[in-house]
């Protein structure tokens, strides 16, 4: 077994499979307890628009992706700010626009079908240099800022009226979340796809929900959950050749059950 | 002559079209306690949010300490929501909630000095047992006690309180009082507070505001509970709210 670990690529998948799981179960504390966890899919979807674009263009697709998916990110934002429109309606809106903006794009020039479907898949197992690169810079980024706001979106997650009160700018802190939550979602839609992508924001906090007895406490544990099940999915899916994004999902799946069971019996 | 805590000038808001507060205007003092009074969609916790600072006049003014409320600091006012507002799923232990009346912040690790700060204001408040205990686990009443201590902590010039006595049982309300006139007494704190309660509002507070978008009366509870602001506040008041109040002497 120790040997995959002599593999390049193994140790890279595994080094890519830490970030994303690391940005996962940070912002999904967030996501999951605003109750916005159709956002995850909702941006996922919304990347799928902007790589389509970038397709098209004959661009690097993150780079059209990235300001594609913040600028919507944005609006979301201010729509939930400004109409009486739920924002999971919002996020069904951009959504679809984005997944039919995306098949357009894709339409139109046929010849990158296929690299089209391994982003809506992911390819773990080939991460680039760069990709790396940029999420670690990414995950340092919010290591950084989770210093200085964890404290303020917390206190705003709890109950915004009593922020506002306490002065904290919870406007700005809201669009910055949601570009922050954007920019994670983009960088790990290269690492494991469109379709999983979004389960990375929800499972691991909706676990470590069940078994938290504080926010602090949630957040140490989504992240670690997080994590493991990239590390461990990554493992798994090498050994037994499995798809790696279906593993890492699968094994959060089977980490949330326990959680459940343990929350039943005390 | 009594300095100024609260000013509010002709103060109208507006929610798009709708009218919700028309042309209000009062001054409370520093160390009054007054109650506002009046129905529901009558602008009462609108008016508790413009002095908050958390709406914006659509016309005249609000001071606070002669100041605009966006410009005091955030020790300077303890705020006690409606508890019904509370986010019941939120992994939160009580002592996490008090300790943010003296941070302003949800802090991730809470340091000796707060928690000792904050056990000592649950004690004040009568739950100093439940600090480590879930806010998920709290009844009405002790989550009301609660949200209090964390008010209180900050030592404020000026406490807001919205429908403090829903879900506190008659026992509890006389200790809640107890609480707010030791507050006053204490620290000079200006106390206002909405409640659904006439009794209450007669025997504890030192003014009433009547109000139902206009403001129908600004004065001593003996003054302003009159059949005719009372008709003027609620529209009727028909055989079973007639009001019979006890004169408590030792109130």
């Amino acid at each position: 077994m120790l040997e995959i670990f002599q593999h390049h690529f193994v140790i890279k998948a595994i080094l890519a499979g830490v970030v994303v799981g690391f940005l996962g179960g940070f912002y999904g504390n967030f996501v999951v307890q605003r109750k916005m966890s159709f956002l995850g899919d909702g941006l996922a979807h919304v990347t799928f628009g902007g790589i389509a674009l970038g397709l098209l263009l004959q661009f690097e697709p993150f780079f059209v992706a990235l300001p594609f998916t913040l600028l919507v990110a944005i609006a979301l934002t201010y729509l939930k700010e400004r109409t009486a429109l739920e924002i999971d309606t919002t996020i069904g809106i951009f959504f679809a626009i984005s997944v039919a903006l995306g098949i357009l794009f894709i339409t139109l020039n046929k010849r990158y079908i296929s690299d089209a479907f391994s982003y809506l898949f992911g390819s773990i197992l080939l991460v680039s240099d760069k990709d790396l690169l940029i999420s670690y810079f990414f995950g340092l980024a919010t290591i950084l800022l989770a210093i200085i706001f964890w404290k303020r979106w917390t206190y705003a997650t709890f109950d915004y009226e009593l922020a506002m009160v306490d002065r904290i700018n919870v406007r700005f802190d809201d669009y910055l979340l949601s570009v922050l939550i954007a920019l994670s979602i983009v960088i790990s839609v290269k690492l494991v796809g469109i379709f999983l992508v979004a389960s990375f924001l929800v499972i691991p906090p909706a676990a470590a929900k069940l078994l938290s007895k504080t926010f602090a406490q949630m957040t140490i544990l989504s992240i670690i959950l997080g994590i493991i099940s990239s590390i461990l999915g990554i493992i798994i899916s090498i050994l037994w050749d499995l798809p790696t994004g279906s593993t890492i999902i699968l094994l959060q799946s089977i980490i949330f059950l326990f959680a459940f069971a343990v929350k039943q019996l005390r | 002559m009594n300095e100024i805590a609260i000013n509010v000038d002709s103060l109208t808001v507006f929610y798009g079209k709708y009218c919700v507060i028309r042309d209000i205007t009062f001054s409370i003092n520093k160390n009054e306690f007054v109650t506002i009074v009046g129905p529901n969609g009558g602008g009462k916790t609108t008016l508790l949010k413009a002095i908050l600072g958390l709406v914006e006049p659509t016309n005249g003014k609000v001071e606070v300490f002669s100041k605009p409320p966006k410009e005091l600091d955030f020790h300077e006012i303890g705020y006690v929501p409606q508890i019904k507002n509370l986010d019941r799923t939120f992994p939160a232990k009580v002592i996490e909630l008090v300790a943010t009346g003296l941070t302003g912040k949800w802090k991730f690790v809470i340091t000796k000095e707060i928690r000792n700060l904050a056990l000592e204001a649950l004690a004040k408040t009568g739950i100093e047992n439940l600090a480590e205990r879930p806010l998920t686990k709290l009844s009405g009443g002790e989550l009301q006690r609660v949200y209090l201590a964390r008010s209180i902590i900050r030592k404020p010039k000026l406490l807001i309180l919205d429908e403090p006595a829903t879900g506190i049982d008659s026992v509890a309300e006389v200790d809640f009082s107890k609480i707010l006139e030791e507050q006053q007494k204490m620290f000079n704190t200006t106390i206002l507070m909405v409640t659904h309660d006439w009794e209450y509002a007669f025997h504890h507070s030192n003014k009433v505001i009547l109000l139902n978008k206009r403001l129908i009366a600004f004065d001593s509870p003996k003054k302003a509970f009159t059949e005719e602001n009372l008709k003027k506040t609620f529209g009727h008041i028909g055989h079973e709210h007639t009001m019979q109040f006890i004169i408590d002497k030792n109130a």
